[in-house]
C-alpha cells in the first residue's frame, strides 16, 4: 500500500513542481540551519568524559573576608588558595585528587632550525592523569613523591612529540621550558576533553587541541612558571603559596553517593577547623559533579546558544509555511480524494496516503538540508573560534538530520491530511 | 469596499488564514529581535576607542634566559633591557613614537582593579571599577590620546616595577568618564585618589578624553570608558611595546621591527602573533560580533522569503478556488482593480491580524533573551519598524496572484465551473 501511495506522492508533485520545491527547499534550509547550529551546540556542551564524569567532582570553598565577597551574588569563588588546595589533596579523603592551574610556557626546541614558541601548560599534582584517565603514548605520569621533591619532569602532548620528535619516543629525553632543563617522562595519545573543564576559570582555552605540556606543580612553580589567572582578595606582597590568592581549581575522584556524602562531611569539618583557625569567615562550600558544574558556569558561549534558538525558531516558521503549502495542495485535490472515497478507499486510507506525501517531502529535505548542514560547518569550519575545527558532523548527527526532518515533515502533514480525510465525497462527485 | 463579504470569505478558509497569520507572527517576532541583536553589535563595533587608530601597532614579545625579576637588581636588569629596546625601536625609520604598554584597548589582556576616595577602601565596589594602562611619558603621543585637563607625564615622572610589586604610581592620567564618576563637580585634576584598596595616595595630574578598556567582554561592560593611566614601566621576564609610524609607513616599519629587535639581543621569542597592527587587534575582537550579526541577517533575509513564499503560494491556491467567483463578480461589473484590491486588502487584514499578534511575541521573546543573555530592553520603534516591514512584504508577496485574479475574463461566470 504504502508503495502506491508513494506513487501517488510522486505524481502529485509532479503536477505541482514549483509548490513542492518551495516546501522541500523551505523545509531543507530550515533542517539544515538547525542541524548546524546543534552540531556546534552538542560539540560544546557535550560530556568531556563520558565514561567517568559521573565520579569527579569539583571543590569550592570560601576563603573572602565578609565584608570584601567574591562575588555580589554570593557565588562561590571559582578557584582556591594554594593553602586550601594543598591540604586538601594532602588529606587525601577521596578516592583520587589533584590541583590544577595553567601556564603560559615558553618551549625552546632544542635542534637549532627550530624557533622558540609559547604554547600553554597544565600544572598539576600527580593524581591528575589517572583520574582524567588521560592515555599514554609513551612512559606514564610522575608520583606524589615527584611532586615533593619538585622534580624537574614533564609529560607532552601527542601533537607536541610530533612536532619536536617526529612522533618518536622522547621518554628521558629533555625539553627546555622556559629556560629550564625537564626530562620527558611520559607522552600522551590524543587526548583534549571537549569542553575542556577542569581549565575552566584558570586561563586556558575551553576548546581547542589541548595543552602542549604538563608539569608538577611544585615543579613549575619552582621554575618560577606562574598561573595564566590569579585572584587576590587583599593586597599581597608574598609568594603565590601564601598569598591571599585564589589561583587553582581542585577536583577528587568519588565512586559512589557514600563517597560524597562523606566528602561533604569532610568538607564542612574542613571549612569550620580554618574559621576557627582565623583563615576563613564563612564555612560555605560547593561539591559540584562535572557536568552540573559545567551547566551551572554556562561554558556554552552566547553567541552559540542563541543561534540555536534562532536556527530552530527558523524550522518552526518552515514548518507552518509547509503546513500551509500542504494544505493548499491536498485542497486543490478534493476532486481526486472524492474519486478515490467514492471507490472504496477509507478515511485512515487518505489519510495514510497524504502522511506518505508529507513524509516524502520530509525525506527528500532531509538530503538536502543535509548538504545545507553540511555547507553550515563547512562555514563554521572557517571561524575563528576555537571550538570551530571540531565541527564535524557524525553519525548519530547524520542519522538524526532524517529523524529530524521526517518528524518535521509528519508534524505538518497531520493538519492538512486530516483535512482531507474529511473530506465527503458526495458534494465533490456532484461538482465534478 | 465592505469588509463583510471579505471576511465571510476568510472563514471559509480558517486554517489557511491562521497558517499564514501565525507565520507572519513568528516572522515578525524573530525578526524584530534579530535586528535588535544585530544592531547592538553593529554598536558595539562602531565604538571609537578614543585613540588615533590609523599606523599603530603593537608588538608582544618574551625573552630567553631572561633574570626573573623577583630582586631589585634584576628588576634593574629587566628595565635596561626594556629602555634598550624601547630605544631601538624609537631610532626606526619612519617611527614617530614608542611606549612601553601593558595591553591596548579591544586587546585580550587585562589589568583591573578599582578606584577610590578613601585609603583601604573596598576593592570590588561597584562604580569606580577601572583597567590600568602602563607606559611612560611617550604613551598620550603613541596612542593618540586627546588631553582635556591637566598635564602628560614628564620623563622625570616615569618609575619601573616588578610586574607583581603591588605599590601604586604616584601620580594617575584618568578618563573623563572615569573623572566624573569619582569628582561629579568635574575638578579631577588635582584631587587624590586611592588605587586597589592602597593606603598611599596618587594624585589625578590629568585628564583624557575616551580610552576604552581592554575587555570587549559583557562583564567589563559597566566600566568600558573606566581607563587610568601610570606613568610606569612596568618589568618582567616579557614587553610590550606600542608603536606609532608616519602615515602609510605601517607595512614598512612592522616588516622591519624583527630584525631591529633580534638585532638589539637574539635571545628572545617572537611569534606569529608577537607584532600586530591596531587594525588587526580590533577585527579579531569584534570577530564574533561581525560573524553573529552577518548570521543573524541571512536568516532574516531568508526567514521573509520564506514567509513571502507561503504567502504566494496560499494566495494562488485561493485565486485557482475562486476562479469562478472572481468571474461572477467580474460579469457583475466589477472592474480589475477591484478584484485586486479585495486580494490586497485581504492581505493586509491577514498580515494585520498577525501582525497584531507578532508584537506579543515579539515583546515577549525580548523579555525572555533578557533574562537569558546580557540583553537591553528593545525600543517600540522596533516593533513598529518590523510591522511596517511584514506588511509592506505582504503587500509585495500578494501583489502577483492578485494581478493574475485580476486578469479573470469575466466570461467565466457563463462557464460550467
Amino acid at each position: 500500500m504504502l508503495g502506491y501511495y508513494l506513487d501517488l506522492a510522486l505524481r502529485s508533485f509532479k503536477r505541482n513542481k514549483v509548490l513542492t520545491t518551495l516546501m522541500v527547499i523551505t523545509l531543507a534550509l530550515g533542517i539544515g540551519a538547525s542541524m548546524t547550529t546543534l552540531t556546534v551546540l552538542r560539540l560544546l556542551s557535550g560530556d568531556p568524559l563520558p565514561q567517568k564524569s559521573g565520579q569527579l567532582f569539583y571543590v569550592q570553598l570560601d576563603p573572602y573576608p565578609k565584608d570584601r565577597p567574591f562575588s555580589r551574588s554570593d557565588k562561590l569563588p571559582w578557584l582556591n588558595t594554594y593553602v586550601d588546595a594543598m591540604n586538601l589533596v594532602h588529606a587525601h579523603r577521596a578516592e583520587r585528587q589533584a590541583a590544577i592551574a595553567m601556564t603560559q610556557v615558553k618551549l625552546t626546541p632544542t635542534t637549532a632550525q627550530q624557533h622558540p614558541f609559547f604554547s600553554t601548560g597544565v600544572m598539576a599534582t600527580a593524581d591528575f592523569f589517572s583520574m582524567f584517565e588521560a592515555p599514554f603514548q609513551y612512559g606514564s605520569g610522575w608520583s606524589t613523591a615527584d611532586d615533593n621533591d619538585r622534580a624537574k619532569v614533564v609529560v607532552i602532548a601527542d601533537y607536541l612529540n610530533d612536532q619536536l620528535f617526529g612522533g618518536a619516543n622522547s621518554v628521558g629525553r629533555s625539553l627546555r621550558i622556559n629556560d629550564e632543563d625537564f626530562r620527558i617522562i611520559g607522552v600522551l595519545r590524543h587526548w583534549a576533553p571537549q569542553p575542556r573543564f577542569y581549565s575552566l576559570y584558570l586561563g586556558g582555552p575551553n576548546y581547542g587541541k589541548g595543552e602542549a605540556v604538563f608539569l608538577p606543580l611544585q615543579s613549575a612553580r619552582a621554575a618560577g612558571m606562574d598561573p595564566i589567572n590569579m585572584m587576590s582578595f587583599a593586597a599581597d606582597t608574598q609568594a603565590l603559596e601564601y598569598a591571599p590568592t585564589i589561583w587553582l581549581g581542585v577536583w577528587v575522584q568519588l565512586p559512589d553517593a557514600v563517597a560524597v556524602a562523606e566528602y561533604k562531611n569532610f568538607l564542612a569539618a574542613y571549612a569550620n577547623q580554618q574559621l576557627a583557625l582565623g583563615r576563613f569567615q564563612r564555612t560555605r562550600f560547593g561539591l559540584s559533579g562535572l557536568m552540573a558544574w559545567l551547566d551551572s558556569q554556562q561554558v556554552v558561549p552566547d553567541n552559540v546558544r542563541m543561534q540555536t534558538g534562532l536556527a530552530f525558531s527558523f524550522l518552526l516558521i518552515c514548518m507552518v509555511n509547509t503546513v500551509g503549502l500542504l494544505l493548499a495542495k491536498c485542497l486543490r485535490r478534493s476532486g481526486e480524494i472524492g474519486v478515490r472515497r467514492a471507490l472504496g478507499a477509507s478515511r485512515q486510507a487518505i489519510f495514510a496516503q497524504f502522511m506518505a506525501e508529507a513524509g516524502l517531502i520530509g525525506l527528500v529535505g532531509g538530503a538536502l538540508g543535509l548538504l545545507f548542514a553540511s555547507f553550515g560547518l563547512w562555514c563554521i569550519r572557517q571561524q575563528p573560534a576555537e571550538y570551530a575545527s571540531l565541527a564535524h558532523l557524525d553519525m548519530q548527527m547524520f542519522l538524526s538530520t532524517f529523524a529530524v526532518a521526517l518528524a518535521a515533515s509528519l508534524i505538518a502533514g497531520i493538519l492538512p491530511a486530516w483535512r482531507a480525510c474529511a473530506v465527503t465525497p458526495a458534494p465533490q462527485l456532484k461538482s465534478a | 469596499m465592505s469588509l463583510h463579504p471579505m471576511i465571510a470569505a476568510l472563514r471559509k478558509h480558517k486554517a489557511g488564514v491562521v497558517l499564514i497569520a501565525l507565520q507572519i507572527a513568528l516572522t515578525l517576532a524573530i525578526v524584530c529581535n534579530a535586528i535588535f541583536i544585530i544592531y547592538a553589535r553593529i554598536q558595539n563595533v562602531q565604538r571609537r576607542t578614543g585613540m588615533d587608530e590609523s599606523n599603530l601597532f603593537l608588538i608582544t614579545q618574551q625573552w630567553v634566559g631572561a633574570p626573573s625579576g623577583d630582586d631589585p637588581a634584576s628588576i634593574q636588569k629587566l628595565d635596561a633591557m626594556l629602555r634598550e629596546d624601547v630605544n631601538a625601536l624609537r631610532a626606526m625609520p619612519d617611527v614617530e613614537s614608542v611606549t612601553p604598554i601593558n595591553s591596548l584597548p579591544l586587546f585580550n589582556s587585562s589589568w583591573n582593579g578599582a578606584m577610590s576616595l578613601k585609603p583601604g577602601a573596598e576593592l570590588r565596589s561597584g562604580n569606580a571599577r577601572t583597567t590600568y594602562y602602563f607606559g611612560d611619558e611617550s604613551l598620550m603621543k603613541t596612542l593618540g590620546l586627546h588631553l582635556i585637563a591637566g598635564r602628560n607625564f614628564t620623563a622625570a615622572d616615569v618609575t619601573n616595577k616588578g610586574f607583581r610589586d603591588p605599590s601604586e604610581a604616584s601620580m594617575v592620567i584618568i578618563t573623563k568618564t572615569l573623572a566624573d564618576k569619582l569628582f561629579p563637580k568635574g575638578d579631577a585634576v588635582g584631587k587624590v585618589v586611592y588605587l586597589d584598596g592602597a593606603s598611599t595616595p596618587s594624585t589625578v595630574i590629568g585628564e583624557v578624553e575616551r580610552l576604552q578598556v581592554p575587555s570587549v567582554s559583557s562583564w567589563a561592560s559597566s566600566f568600558v570608558w573606566n581607563s587610568t593611566i601610570e606613568p610606569v614601566r612596568l618589568n618582567a621576564n616579557f614587553s610590550r611595546y606600542a608603536v606609532r609610524t608616519k602615515p602609510g609607513r605601517l607595512d614598512a616599519v612592522m616588516n622591519q621591527v624583527r630584525s631591529t629587535l633580534y638585532g638589539v639581543n637574539p635571545m628572545r621569542v617572537l611569534d606569529d602573533d608577537s607584532v600586530k597592527s591596531f587594525m588587526d587587534i580590533r577585527a579579531e575582537a569584534y570577530r564574533a560580533d561581525i560573524g553573529m550579526a552577518a548570521l543573524m541577517g541571512v536568516i532574516c533575509l531568508i526567514l521573509l522569503a520564506v514567509t513571502a513564499a507561503g504567502i504566494v503560494g496560499l494566495t494562488s491556491f485561493w485565486v485557482g478556488q475562486r476562479h469562478r467567483q472572481i468571474g461572477v463578480r467580474r460579469a457583475l461589473g466589477a472592474r480589475k482593480i477591484d478584484i485586486l484590491h479585495y486580494f490586497q486588502l485581504e492581505n493586509l487584514m491577514i498580515a494585520g491580524g498577525g501582525a497584531v499578534v507578532g508584537i506579543v511575541l515579539a515583546v515577549g521573546l525580548n523579555r525572555v533573551l533578557m533574562s537569558k543573555f546580557e540583553m537591553d530592553s528593545m525600543p517600540v520603534y522596533y516593533v513598529l519598524v518590523g510591522l511596517a516591514v511584514v506588511v509592506v512584504l505582504g503587500q509585495i508577496a500578494v501583489f502577483v496572484p492578485a494581478r493574475r485574479a485580476s486578469n479573470v475574463p469575466p466570461v467565466v461566470a457563463t462557464r460550467s465551473a
